[in-house]
């Protein structure tokens, strides 16, 4: 006699299948780096072989001088101006990245590639590990975002690329991008980190930690052994992206958005049914973040970047990190952002003016909160186009 | 053709801080406003320059239009900023509306090896007309806003401003004042003359070499 299951576990193993199959083998570009050419981890552990998908949109001209590597933020993927092969939603950034636009496609050769840890076809927690045929899962090693850029350099020496004309990205990516003009200043020629900090708050740390206890929480877990379980901790994922969502907005935004208005219904129903709308919106945000997201992965991303301190490593001296720096930076702060405030966006702005860097710094009024940088600010895009076609223009790049 | 056009809608005090500039120099600009000043000295001197301006507003003009500038104050910003990191450290009709010129001033000698501070004259004898004969604060074309609503909480005469110099340990280099029309009247002619009929004073600095 045949057992169906559930039409709701069907769904549920086709989603998970889907992101297992996207995690091990995408459907963009893939860089694979052999075993002989591990990557020595901030841990000290040496990881290999390592993937890195990536996706590329525009032409690389001659010279090689006219790339723009795209950070992603900590849910974010290669998928910066494409649709995703898991959500088919388009590209995360397509407002900003494409012809025509701020980052000019026919112009510029833009380059993104998913996070080392991340779960969309990089070497991360949900990918096979070649010894063991089996996900990582735990057996992954904790990585920082320095990590994370290591193995993106790896990616850029591949393309054949000295140095980037740019490199961008908004929260966990300008963390990125910070790192790589710290770390690797003579390889980045203008740098434009967005909505983002030198060092991750207490405040930050712990919204985290929320989030990451939610998963752990959750039976589904199984210890970060789920997939061997054929399992998925939906509801502590779930719970961490919707608190974490909230930190994205502002009380300003939530209050336009819903109010206090109800969901389908004239009144409360005395249960704890999503009764109200916001309530309702953060559980569809869960939900659907769980399709196409790996719990393990948001459990070592959100720990990259709580480890996050680029004056720590040199002698609590965030000046230190640009010191010499000929890079060209644009800071970009929004007014709203409560989990990224302005003030850490001044912070690198003293630090840069310390060292007499070039820097532009501009605050966009916006009450949109921490999102307001995947969002289409006007402000915010004049002056990303400004930027970069002055920067062009001193690179030498044809207009 | 785009130069021309710029020429003609400078800002007289602009065009003279221009011609004291070295080509090819560092520049800083606090109180860039609009990015004006720092566009005009990119085209005619192809200096390497960053601003500084309290409006948000005018900052995010400033970065849309390609340059380098920072929303910041020159009160409280000044201080980040290393030692002899510029060329020229410029305060362009900004001066008076700082809360502490004084150190403003000393931040900018020790910014830049050269210092530009531009300044509306309150010495000017028409001001001085205004004052003795109608017993209030003077409203004039550089000066439009009455007291209450005023920015400019440090008004000064040139001959303040000289007095200032010397107090600071710096030496003019260069000093030009200057009227409504755009003629200039070299300062060193007399200082009381010019006190007299200069509407706004622009003056080159250094600070005085060790004894």
């Amino acid at each position: 006699m045949a057992v169906h299951p559930p039409l709701a576990d069907v769904e549920a193993d086709k989603g998970r299948n889907v992101r297992l199959a996207e995690a091990n083998s995408p459907s963009s570009k893939l860089l694979l780096l052999p075993e002989s050419e591990p990557l020595r981890l901030a841990c000290d552990q040496l990881l290999g072989p390592i993937s890195i998908a990536y996706e590329t949109y525009g032409e690389l001209n001659a010279q090689k001088s006219n790339a723009i590597l795209v950070c992603h933020a900590l849910t974010g993927d290669q998928y910066v101006a494409s649709q995703h092969p898991v959500t088919g939603k388009p590209g995360w950034w397509s407002t900003l990245v494409g012809p025509g636009k701020p980052i000019d496609t026919n112009r510029f050769f833009v380059i993104c590639s998913n996070i080392l840890g991340g779960c969309m076809g990089s070497t991360g927690p949900a990918s096979i590990d070649p010894k063991t045929g089996k996900p990582y899962a735990l057996n992954f090693p904790v990585i920082t975002i320095g990590d994370m850029v290591n193995a993106q350099v790896r990616l850029i020496d591949h393309l054949g690329i000295d140095q980037l004309f740019c490199v961008v990205g908004g929260s966990m990516g300008g963390m990125q991008v910070l790192e790589w003009a710290a770390s690797h200043p003579e390889r980045v020629f203008s740098a434009v980190p967005i909505a983002t900090a030198a060092w991750h708050s207490s405040q930050n740390i712990a919204f985290h930690e929320v989030g990451r206890q939610a998963v752990m929480a959750d039976p589904d877990w199984c210890g970060g052994d789920y997939h061997a379980h054929g399992k998925v901790p939906r509801n502590g994922l779930s719970v961490a992206r919707m608190a974490a969502h909230i930190t994205y907005l502002s009380e300003e935004a939530l209050h336009r958005k819903f109010g206090r208005n109800l969901q389908e219904r004239s009144k409360v129903t005395f249960s704890f049914s999503a009764d109200f709308q916001v309530e309702s919106y953060l559980r569809h945000q869960g939900s659907t973040f769980v399709d196409r997201f790996d719990a393990n992965s948001y459990l070592y991303i959100t720990r990259a970047m709580d480890y996050f301190d680029l004056a720590a490593e040199r002698g609590d001296v965030l000046a230190n990190a640009f010191r010499g720096t000929k890079t060209r930076f644009c800071v970009v702060s929004f007014t709203s952002d409560w989990l990224y405030p302005t003030r850490e966006s001044r912070e690198i702005v003293h630090a840069l003016n310390a060292v007499a860097a070039n820097v532009s710094f501009v605050e966009i009024e916006s009450n949109n909160g921490h999102d307001s940088f995947l969002l289409e600010e006007p402000e915010f895009f004049a002056t990303v186009r400004g930027f970069l076609s002055a920067a062009g223009m001193k690179r030498g790049l044809k207009t | 053709m785009q130069k021309h056009l710029a020429l003609d809608t400078h800002r007289v005090d602009h065009l003279l801080i221009a011609e004291m500039v070295e080509p090819g120099s560092r520049v800083l600009d606090v109180g860039c406003g609009d990015g004006a000043l720092l566009h005009l000295l990119a085209e005619t001197k192809s200096t390497d320059g960053r601003g500084v301006e309290l409006s948000r507003e005018r900052v995010n003009a400033c970065v849309m239009r390609g340059l380098s500038v920072i929303q910041g104050d020159a009160d409280r910003d000044l201080a980040d900023y290393p030692d002899q990191a510029f060329d020229y450290a410029i305060l362009s009709l900004t001066i008076q509306a700082t809360r502490y010129p004084k150190t403003v001033l000393e931040n900018l000698l020790r910014i830049g090896r050269h210092a530009i501070v531009s300044f509306p004259n309150f010495g000017h004898w028409r001001i001085r007309f205004d004052l003795m004969f109608t017993g209030r604060m003077p409203q004039t074309p550089n000066l439009p806003e009455p007291w209450y609503t005023s920015p400019d909480a440090h008004l000064c005469t040139i001959k303040d401003f000289a007095n200032l110099v010397g107090l600071v340990d710096a030496e003019v280099e260069n000093a030009v004042a200057f009227n409504t029309s755009g003629q200039r009247l070299p300062i060193r002619h007399s200082l009381s003359l010019q006190n007299l009929l200069g509407e706004k004073a622009v003056f080159l600095l250094r600070k005085r070499a060790e004894r």
